[in-house]
């Protein structure tokens, strides 16, 4: 018998083939957002607790009214000057003695905050506050610590401190997690994130 | 002279089609890598606000998502135009939240309670006073780490 050549299969449907799986695909998936600003919340506090005793000056007012208008320490603000007025304030360092502050590189004004383990930055929003420009003041207020916390880790450990953070999830890092961790720790007493929020007002 | 000769009649030769199922295969896969299945399908808008200092989830797994904005428009009729919270394809009162939460946590073990994190997906438009109604209910059940779900950009394009 003579070999009869294998027949050729058409190809012509396989694109209409892959469209169909194309157009299952783009309609049944989604691209997620998964990244955001992370915040931890205070624990539900008990009713009877005193609240501590903070100084006038060591405590930052944020306010943010039912127009969206910023206002820091009751005069208003615009948005991007906010950064900077919280950096001046956290790294004010004008405290003396015990209160003093070794690393601080700011004014030293004694009527502003004494150290930054001290400075407690304090967010009020109304219930009709837009949601977005809430979001755009905490990332200002989040951004204003990242960037004295590079600059003391870059100072102190050659590196900012983005990258240590980066650096403790790569499973490829070579150097010791541990020690790195504890440098993080470090940073993190220098700079305490001491964001509190107000209860949203009627 | 024959060499030269036009070829008789302007018909234009086929486009050949074999290499369209590569493209749209190519398609197919980048789309199959890029992105995931739909969980929940949202009833509401859910446009997230920007902000640049954000920090990724990386374990899907260990992420409760909470969402709210205003109901979409063919919702509009059923569910009103106020903003609304969203949790598992359905509408819900700020007082389903803790249930919610205790459920989520019956599903997982015991181990990976503590490292739970709740992500707020919440549209850009809404008041701050559900919100901060979502928070409180969340701080009473102890869900404490939060991460407000963000798009990436400049902050000051929230105002806008």
């Amino acid at each position: 018998m003579a070999r009869r050549a294998a027949p050729e299969v058409n190809a012509g449907s396989m694109a209409d083939i892959a469209f169909l799986l194309l157009i299952f695909f783009l309609v049944t998936t989604t691209i997620e957002t998964d990244s955001g600003i992370s915040r931890k919340l205070p624990p539900p506090q008990e009713d009877n607790v005193e609240p501590p005793i903070l100084k006038e000056k060591n405590i930052f007012v944020v306010e943010l009214n039912k127009n969206n208008d910023l206002l820091v320490e009751e005069a208003p603000m615009e948005l991007k000057d906010l950064r900077e007025a919280a950096i001046a304030f956290l790294d004010n360092g004008g405290g003396k003695g015990a209160d003093g502050c070794t690393f601080c590189q700011g004014a030293k004004n004694p009527s502003s905050s004494d150290n930054p383990t001290k400075a407690v930055i304090s967010l009020r929003n109304n219930r009709e506050t837009n949601y977005a420009t809430y979001i755009a003041v905490q990332n200002e207020l989040v951004a204003a610590y990242t960037t004295l916390r590079n600059r003391e880790a870059q100072r102190l450990f050659g590196k900012s401190f983005v990258q240590m953070e980066k650096d403790v999830k790569d499973v490829n890092y070579t150097g010791s997690k541990e020690s790195l961790k504890e440098d993080i720790k470090k940073i993190q007493f220098m700079f305490p994130e001491k964001l509190s929020e107000a209860e949203p007002k009627k | 002279m024959s060499k030269f000769k036009k070829k008789s009649g302007g018909e234009l030769p086929a486009i050949s089609t074999a290499s369209l199922p590569d493209i749209v295969f190519m398609l197919l896969f980048f789309f199959m890598v890029a992105t995931v299945m739909r969980q929940n399908t949202l009833m509401i808008e859910n446009k997230l606000p920007v902000a640049d200092q954000i920090e990724k989830l990386d374990k899907k797994d260990l992420v409760m998502y909470i969402y709210a904005g205003k109901p979409s428009s063919r919702y509009a009729a059923s569910a009103g135009t106020q903003a609304r919270i969203q949790l598992n394809d359905k509408f819900a009162e700020v007082a389903d939240i803790k249930a919610f939460i205790l459920a989520e946590r019956a599903s997982k073990r015991e181990e990976l309670i503590p490292f739970l994190t709740t992500a707020l997906k919440v549209d850009g438009e809404t008041n701050m006073g559900l919100v901060g109604d979502i928070k409180s209910e969340l701080r009473d059940v102890q869900a404490l780490k939060i991460n407000y779900t963000t798009r990436t950009g400049s902050a000051t394009d929230n105002l806008k």
